[in-house]
């Protein structure tokens, strides 16, 4: 049963919190700028622990069983990461406090971006950046402010391909670029017929996600950078792939201009079911000084006996401030812990295993689901969630038959360019046996789409609620309960 | 630790991909660039990483163990109990974005309560799954601003007492987009009243943008200025702090149209500057026009009530390049956080702490401006920060107020040059009297020694 609204468990005069009385004598309240109405609810603390401790459990969570949402890396997310954001000495750190007082916050943030330098290939990082897309904009407009330093004001043409995440077209929108899209070849590589088209002076750059969302290695990647490199545009790598490449490729390397990294996809900060996130942007040395201020740096290098300083700089022609304060430190300490338990050994590991999860899947998936762009994938694969003979069945209800197995859909309808997508993307946290259960329910699934169609068209059957009525959500717009509890008589 | 996969089984599933190495999995990825040796440490053990972060952690100076009295747009508030017991559950804190309406249930509707809350705090019709932060949701609120106006007014008005932080951030965000800003230039008068920011209203004008309380900490009935924007066609944006809503009159009771604001004091730790909130409210016809996730009441095929993700025709990752923000993750996690502590606290506790917090920063303000060589800026109405001028650099007296465990203000002049020897002071419901008289003795002394 869903729980009921807040403002239907609210009692008049109901106390859900007391805080100490005032120590000090009473002040003077505002004229005419105080509040007549507060209607918020009022309960006591065992509604709010029930309500939301009732309300976690209709979630399905990493926590509680397998997640194999494509491009979102839903990987464990260890449980000593969280005992670490809370310690004292991190979390009751105020962010305006006096430089002298937060030095282990600062040492914790250099060496996250000497990491993060060091792992992408990079000559600088910013730790700024609130989650992915907001790493986008910062990486647009770093591109753009490249340009424009140069004299090069026409440069506003961003190339992005057709199998790209929405968020690439919507940061180039918004950072004033005019977006133009380049098909994907039979192989799922960007086409370089239809890019060489568009390399013109022109052009600003090129955002790539590689691996691709349809999980693959872009076979012409190299060509793809020279070419956009020779019409003078910049290379944009949109890093939620992140997890295919630890230890494996570092995209400076291979000439990826700037990157973001998701802190919350491949160094396992928690999702939290919607962020935070937080998405550090890397680039390379002709980059750094646009780099949003401030960056961590090392302001005295110390010696043997008194260790470095750190402080705040600002490179010289940043692009500015991206949020307020420092960027999501929380989130710092979370990946840096993750990062720490790993060492280079451990991170290569991580993206071996990704990978080899996802081939098995894919080995024991491809005779059953037809998979468009079938060769080794990397971190995640798509197929085709339809079958000719079972013509009534989409990839929406075999997402929504998985759940009666207890697990969590693939991506459906992404990337665009498949019909009928099931994006999966399995992690390296998961075992084989739970990779078997999965594949096995999937091959269950194809099977009833011929026996049984009805019992995925009506699915999910196990849920704590069943299909929902999007069409009539938008239509009847209700957002809010209206907390107006009742006023005291 | 994290990796299941034992040699054995290793082998098997190789076998089953047909490949006789992980290695041959890599084929794809130029050869000279494959497999690069990262010049990092190797990996530590829990027991060890824990050791390394403890020390780290063990270097700064908490507020456990300091007394506060620094705010600029982050204030120390009392977290109840409850709100990390529930945000710390694995079923909350390890889910997705909630996509998947069926097995999403928990989150939806705690952000359904979320927005509910958010709506009845700034007395406005609508409200998002969250922003940010205080400074992107009011960057935000320009983006919104000028999709409203189809880009046909360029122009927004930026009171000068709009945090520093926001308004570095509004320009970032908008560096190639046509607008121009106006009224927070450096030779502003920040003593002026806001009513002044009129001046600057013409045809051309989409926003006014204005802070509550303002960054200094004071508060302005803004009925007027909304009104005047209102009637040179423009919208009117407030950025709120929301524990001041508990006792100050909501910005949809004076006419705003869009309400931002950090939300980082209702329940969410300092942690030295984030993850914060993003609050971003508007009125009930700008709904379409608003970026981030909504959640919307529905019902399922069961009959039961049921809650969705609506509205997404307008995200990017339907409208591609015509959305008007790329945001997707948002502040899910603190947006819960807020929901469990207005949900805890209440109408009758908000009113609580920010009384608290009001009547507290007032008597320290007597008492510190006071103190000889101590006066305050402004005898505008304040609610719990405030600005004092100070007889020695506030650079020198935060150090010296460090030595005696004391945080001190934050010091204007970096922020604002006609602001030198500026200190402003935060007071909160965690500030007794006790340490609100030591910070004087200290003041006293520090200053004159």
């Amino acid at each position: 049963m869903p729980e009921p609204d807040l403002c239907e468990i609210s009692v008049p005069n109901r106390i859900g919190f007391r805080f100490p009385g005032l120590d000090v004598p009473k002040s003077e309240l505002p004229k005419g700028l105080v509040r007549e109405v507060l209607p918020l609810p009022e309960l006591y603390e065992v509604d709010v622990v029930r309500r939301y401790t009732r309300l976690s459990q209709l979630n399905h969570a990493i926590d509680t069983g397998y997640y194999p949402l494509g491009s979102c890396t839903m990987k464990y997310n260890p449980k000593i990461n969280e005992d670490m954001a809370r310690q004292p000495g991190f979390a009751a750190v105020h962010p305006l406090q006096p430089i002298q007082s937060v030095q282990g916050c600062l040492a914790l943030m250099y060496d996250l971006q000497e990491w993060l330098k060091e792992i992408g290939g990079f000559a600088g990082v910013t730790l700024q950046p609130a989650a992915g897309a907001q790493g986008e904009l910062t990486g647009i407009l770093i591109i753009r402010a490249y340009h424009k330093d140069r004299g090069d004001h026409k440069r506003t043409k961003i190339l992005i391909p057709d199998s790209a995440h929405g968020t690439n077209p919507a940061t180039s929108a918004m950072s004033g670029m005019t977006v133009v899209e380049i098909k994907s070849d039979e192989r799922g590589n960007v086409d370089l017929e239809a890019l060489r088209e568009q390399c013109d002076d022109t052009l600003a750059g090129i955002m790539l996600t590689n691996p691709n969302t349809l999980g693959l290695f872009d076979e012409h990647l190299e060509e793809v950078i020279h070419m956009v490199h020779e019409a003078g545009g910049l290379v944009y790598g949109d890093g939620a792939n992140m997890n295919a490449l630890l230890g494996i490729l570092r995209p400076g390397d291979i000439g990826i201009d700037v990157l973001h990294y998701n802190l919350h996809k491949t160094f396992s900060t928690p999702h939290g079911g919607g962020g935070p996130g937080s998405g550090p942007v890397g680039v390379r040395s002709h980059l750094v000084d646009f780099l949003p201020s401030p960056i961590v740096t090392i302001t005295d290098e110390g010696d043997e006996e008194t260790p470095p300083i750190y402080g705040f700089y600002s490179p010289p022609k940043s692009i500015g401030r991206v949020k307020s304060f420092h960027g999501h430190f929380g989130m710092m300490v979370r990946a840096y812990t993750y990062m720490l338990m790993h060492g280079k050994e451990g991170l290569r590991k991580i993206s071996e295993h990704a990978v080899l999860n996802a081939n098995y899947l894919l080995a024991r998936l491809r005779h059953v689901y037809h998979v468009p762009y079938d060769r080794i994938c990397m971190h995640e694969f798509v197929a085709e969630g339809h079958w000719e003979d079972a013509p009534e069945i989409r990839a929406l209800d075999i997402s929504k038959r998985l759940m009666d197995f207890g697990f969590h859909p693939p991506t459906n309808y992404f990337p665009l360019i498949v019909h009928e997508a099931l994006m999966i993307e399995p992690t390296e946290t998961e075992s084989k046996q739970t990779l078997d259960a999965f594949a096995d329910a999937l091959i269950t699934i194809a099977q009833e789409a011929r026996t049984n169609p009805e019992i995925l068209k009506t699915a999910p059957h196990r849920t704590p609620v069943g299909r929902v009525d999007e069409v009539k959500a938008a239509k009847d717009l209700i957002l809010s309960c209206g907390v107006s509890v009742e006023e005291e008589e | 630790m994290f990796l299941p996969h034992t040699d054995r089984e290793r082998q098997e599933m190789l076998a089953v991909i047909g490949v006789k190495s992980i290695e041959e999995l890599f084929t794809a990825i130029p050869e000279k660039y494959r497999f690069p040796d990262l010049k990092l440490p190797s990996g530590l053990t829990e027991m060890e990483a824990q050791e390394v972060l403890s020390d780290l952690a063990s270097w700064n100076d908490n507020l456990q163990e300091m007394i506060c009295f620094l705010g600029a747009g982050a204030y120390h508030h009392y977290v109840p109990a409850v709100v990390d017991a529930i945000i710390r559950r694995g079923e909350f804190l390890t889910a997705y974005t909630p996509y998947q309406a069926e097995v999403s249930q928990g989150t939806l509707q705690a952000i359904f309560d979320y927005q509910s809350l958010m709506t009845a705090l700034t007395a406005m019709d609508v409200s998002n799954a969250s922003h940010y932060d205080g400074a992107t949701a009011v960057a935000e609120a320009v983006t919104m601003a000028n999709a409203h106006f189809r880009g046909k007014r360029n122009k927004v008005i930026l009171s000068p007492a709009l945090h520093p932080h926001y308004r570095q951030t509004i320009r970032t965000y908008h560096a190639n987009t046509g607008i121009e800003f106006v009224g927070d230039e450096p030779e502003a008068d920040l003593q002026s009243h806001p009513q002044q920011l009129a001046d600057h209203l013409d045809t051309n004008t989409a926003l006014v943008i204005v802070q509550y309380p303002d960054f200094f900490g004071r508060i302005y009935d803004y009925t007027e200025l909304a009104a005047k924007t209102h009637q040179a066609g423009a919208l009117f944006a407030v950025s709120v702090n929301p524990i001041a809503l508990g006792l100050l009159k909501a910005p949809g009771e004076f006419g705003a149209d869009i309400v931002t604001g950090e939300g980082q004091p209702l329940g969410i730790p300092l942690s030295y500057g984030g993850p914060y909130l993003g609050i971003f409210t508007t009125k009930k016809e700008f709904v379409r026009k608003m970026a981030g996730r909504l959640v919307g009441e529905t019902v399922d095929n069961r009959g039961q009530k049921a809650y969705v993700l609506t509205l997404t025709a307008r995200e990017q990752h339907i409208r591609r390049e015509k959305a008007t923000s790329n945001i997707c993750t948002n502040q899910g996690l603190m947006a819960l956080a807020a929901a469990v502590y207005l949900s805890l606290v209440g109408k009758h506790g908000l009113r609580q702490v920010a009384e608290l917090c009001y009547h507290k920063a007032h008597y320290a303000a007597q008492q510190i401006s006071a103190i000889e060589g101590f006066s305050l800026w402004s005898s505008e109405p304040f609610f719990h920060e405030f600005v004092v001028r100070t007889p020695i650099p506030p650079a020198e007296l935060n150090e010296k107020l460090l030595e005696y465990g004391i945080i001190g203000g934050y010091d204007l002049e970096k922020d604002y040059p006609s602001l030198k020897n500026h200190l402003m002071f935060a007071v909160t419901e965690m500030n007794s009297k006790e340490e609100i008289d030591y910070l004087v003795t200290t003041l006293a002394e520090v200053s004159h020694a």
